[in-house]
């Protein structure tokens, strides 16, 4: 697939000179009173018809502002162009009219988004939303619309296209919702079309579908991609040309194998590194009694029947079984739906099992609750901590729980935070003070606090950016190894949990489908679900290089 | 920095100005009213049926019986503000308590206690109001109660359904696994996060309460020994043709004091509403 990418760039690079988007100098200024005058500042690049353009950075660095400057939906007057041109094949979109603007729009330039559920109206049917870009920008009969619609369902790889023109969106799976997404925009084969993160909301096998059929339909069509990502490892799959951003500024421009080759600046460098390679290095087996013992464990949610629906029951947990030693860390991986969370649930006992047994140093579940040996870190860093309470107070009401004093807890509390990487000051403040990456150590100290033999983490860094993601690795390992708690590590993604765990356990549809120590999963995956799972993972050049050499 | 930040936001509009300089001149009239009208309200101290700006003495004329309109305007506001503000209270206190526990139980605690709510909202409040004070004789205890008692179940509604989305945030889930009681979690570790949208339910219930108070007051179920803008009204509807200004003041009273407090209570919805959203 690497090579793919370096020759499609090779062919179209003499079949277009006239640009098709040409950003010059684009200044985009932020409200007064924000962390820096620009979002985006001296923006300059240019998109050749047939080429995919990939703007890669953090969250705030500026990516998504120029995509909503490019068609025109900046928050204004929050959000507003201070200097600069977008030239659309010569034409300056900032200074074309609404009405102008409005027939480019899905027309001329289209436009996928992150989250396929909220770009599609819940309330109509999918054919239904389809016909109405083309009622918009065609006079054509019913028949024909409907014909249309169709056929456009049916380029983006749709079974059935019949009976989900006649579905509402709630009925289609993620993946396919995307599908329609993109069908929408580029049913009136748009010559531009930009995709703000479509694949981040996605699981990584689906995110490989969809990145194919973005690549496939491109080459059919010959149309510009300018396509926004955090994600190097998509970057690599389908990018022709780079642009790397920070704070608002392009750090580095260039074609995308030299830019990951080869990256000129010390911040992409910084990026590329920070991503995990997705190898696991082989780890001594410990040994000693179990900590944690899950046999046959089984979770069954009841959907209530409604009106015309009888009830149904849906087995989260098909009989899992795994055993984990002291000091040992855990990997389990899986897709949405797959049972993970729901694993991770019971084994901090937050559910009840509906069968199976569960013991943590041979105590049952029940028991080992709340002592609080067990504790758990989770996925989203802004809902995990109370915004009406005090970092200290957060980490200090465990222990003070538990009897110890106040005075002691809180001098463990500042030390704590100094051990997670923050100040022994941070008590004192409220959540909103604090980044992503910051609350997240927060959670971990709150974690820590009391005195954890497992630690079920679920999804720990998933929600932060690549670099911070890192970080929050590292402590993660530095801190096991100090305080030798055993881990049990929920996470999509494969290249996460390679580094974090000395055994894997792979999920599908609530059951165990493979198990072992990582390297060895790794490297001889031996059910095709894992094989489909390590294929799907977009790899950077350098990295199948080095396996090449 | 909230704080500076929520007032700055309200007061940028004139309307919420103007609201908070009435409701101070009535609070500072009602708390000094002993001082400005030592012998209290009820005392005949001028010709009946006097009409404003008649005498300095009476400003606002005076009643059927000669008793100082202005004087039973200050003395009033005490009876209807206090009220207004006790039994909202009352209220909020039964509203917060089982809609707490309601969200938070869930299942079938929370199925019962709201049938239990459902009996006090399908009976028209007023009308639940009336009985109650005539069966436990006006007093402002008695009326206090039934106001508290007819106005709880909306509050009840907010904070079940608070709760019910705030109990399944993963900080409540740490709280649990931190072993802390479920009472601290409702209490210490919910609540807080429930207080801005109960501040502007309990601001603008205080103006209901006050309209109900002046009601009761009003067909003379009011507390016999209080004077009140509601009975002021009252007794004189008999002569409202012949001397308009006996229900009108009292009257003006009520809708002033009821508009300024709802244009409060929507100031800072409106400025809690865009804090919350800009998180």
């Amino acid at each position: 697939m690497t090579h793919s990418a370096v020759s499609r760039g090779r062919d179209n690079m003499t079949a277009s000179l006239t640009p098709l988007l040409t950003v010059e100098g684009l200044n985009i200024a932020l409200p007064p009173g924000a962390d820096r005058p620009l979002a985006v500042e001296g923006a300059e690049f240019t998109l050749y018809p047939g080429r995919t353009l990939c703007i890669v950075g953090e969250s705030g660095s500026g990516k998504s502002t120029i995509a909503d400057a490019v068609i025109g939906l900046l928050p204004r007057p929050h959000l507003r162009p201070a200097a600069g041109r977008i030239l659309f094949e010569g034409r300056d979109l900032l200074t074309l009219p609404e009405t102008a603007m409005r027939r480019l729009r899905g027309a001329e330039i289209g436009m996928v988004f992150q989250e396929p559920m909220a770009a599609l109206n819940p309330l109509m049917k999918i054919g239904a939303q389809l016909e109405e870009v083309l009622e918009i920008h065609l006079d054509l009969p019913a028949s024909e619309r409907r014909t249309r619609a169709l056929a456009a369902l049916n380029d983006v790889g749709l079974p059935r296209v019949e009976e989900i023109c006649d579905s509402y969106p709630s009925r289609l799976s993620g993946g396919q919702r995307q599908r329609v997404v993109i069908a929408c925009a580029m049913m009136l084969e748009p010559k531009l079309l930009i995709c703000d993160e479509p694949t981040t909301a996605l699981d990584v096998t689906t995110q490989a579908q969809i990145l194919a059929l973005i690549a496939d339909l491109q080459k059919r069509r010959g149309t510009g991609v300018l396509f926004i990502t955090h994600d190097f490892g998509v970057v690599s799959e389908i990018a022709d040309d780079v642009i790397v951003m920070r704070q608002g500024l392009i750090e580095e421009a260039g074609p995308a194998a030299q830019v990951l080759r080869n990256p000129a600046s010390a911040y992409t460098r910084q990026l590329i590194d920070a991503i995990p390679t997705g190898t696991a290095q082989q780890r001594p087996d410990p040994g000693g009694a179990p900590l944690l013992e899950i046999e046959g464990l089984r979770r069954v949610y009841s959907l209530p029947g409604k009106l015309f629906r009888a009830p149904r029951q849906v087995e989260a947990l098909k009989g899992i079984s795994l055993s984990l030693a002291a000091g040992q860390t855990i990997g389990i991986v899986g897709e949405s739906g797959s049972g993970k969370s729901t694993l991770g649930r019971l084994v901090v006992g937050l559910e009840k099992p509906d069968g199976g047994s569960l013991r943590v140093k041979g105590r049952p579940l029940v028991a080992h609750r709340f002592d609080g040996r067990v504790q758990m870190i989770f996925q989203d860093p802004f809902a995990s901590l109370n915004p009406k309470i005090s970092i200290g107070e957060t980490i200090a009401i465990g222990p003070i729980t538990k009897g110890v004093p106040r005075a002691q807890a809180w001098a463990r509390t500042e030390e704590l935070l100094e051990l997670v990487g923050l100040r022994a000051e941070a008590a004192r403040r409220y959540p909103h003070e604090f980044s992503g990456g910051q609350r997240q150590r927060v959670g971990i100290a709150r974690a820590l606090a009391m005195d954890p033999e497992l630690i079920v983490a679920d999804e720990p860094v998933s929600a932060l950016d690549v670099s911070v993601q890192a970080q929050v690795l590292d402590l993660f390992e530095s801190l096991q190894k100090r305080l030798n708690f055993a881990m049990l590590f929920i996470t999509h993604d494969l290249r996460v949990a390679a580094r974090m765990c000395d055994q894997l356990a792979v999920m599908q549809r609530g059951e165990i489908v493979e198990t072992g120590p990582s390297h060895e999963v790794l490297r001889a995956p031996r059910h095709t679900y894992t094989r489909t799972l390590l294929a799907a993972i977009p790899q950077l050049f350098s990295q199948t290089e080095r396996e090449f050499n | 920095m909230t704080r500076p930040n929520l007032l700055h936001k309200m007061f940028s509009r004139a309307d919420v100005w103007l609201a908070t300089l009435v409701l101070l001149v009535i609070v500072a009239l009602a708390v000094a009213a002993p001082l400005i009208y030592p012998k209290g309200p009820w005392a005949m101290g001028g010709r009946p049926f006097l009409g404003p700006a008649g005498d300095l003495r009476f400003p606002l004329g005076t009643d059927t019986n000669g008793r100082n309109i202005l004087a039973g305007l200050i003395w009033g506001g005490r009876v209807s503000l206090v009220i207004g503000l006790v039994s909202t209270a009352v209220a909020v206190s039964i509203g917060v308590l089982i809609g707490a526990v309601a969200g938070y139980a869930g299942g079938r605690v929370d199925a019962a206690l709201m049938r239990f709510t459902e009996i006090f909202q399908v009976v028209p409040g007023f009308a639940l109001a009336l009985v109650l004070v005539a069966v436990l004789q006006p007093s402002a205890g008695s009326i206090v109660l039934a106001i508290g008692v007819v106005s709880w179940p909306p509050v009840t509604r907010l904070v079940r359904a608070e709760f019910l989305s705030l109990r399944s945030r993963d900080f409540v889930y740490a709280a649990q696994l931190q072993g802390q009681s479920s009472l601290r979690i409702m209490f210490r570790q919910i609540l807080p996060n429930v207080a801005s949208p109960i501040i502007v339910m309990g601001s603008l219930m205080v103006a209901t309460a006050i309209l109900l108070e002046s009601s009761l007051s009003f067909l003379g179920l009011g507390d016999p020994n209080r004077m009140s803008w509601g009975f002021m009204v009252g007794a004189s509807r008999t002569v409202l043709r012949q001397a308009w200004w006996m229900a009108t003041f009292p009257g003006l009273a009520i809708a002033v004091t009821v508009l300024a407090l709802n244009v409060l209570g929507e100031a800072l919805n409106d400025a809690l509403g865009s804090q919350s959203g800009k998180r």
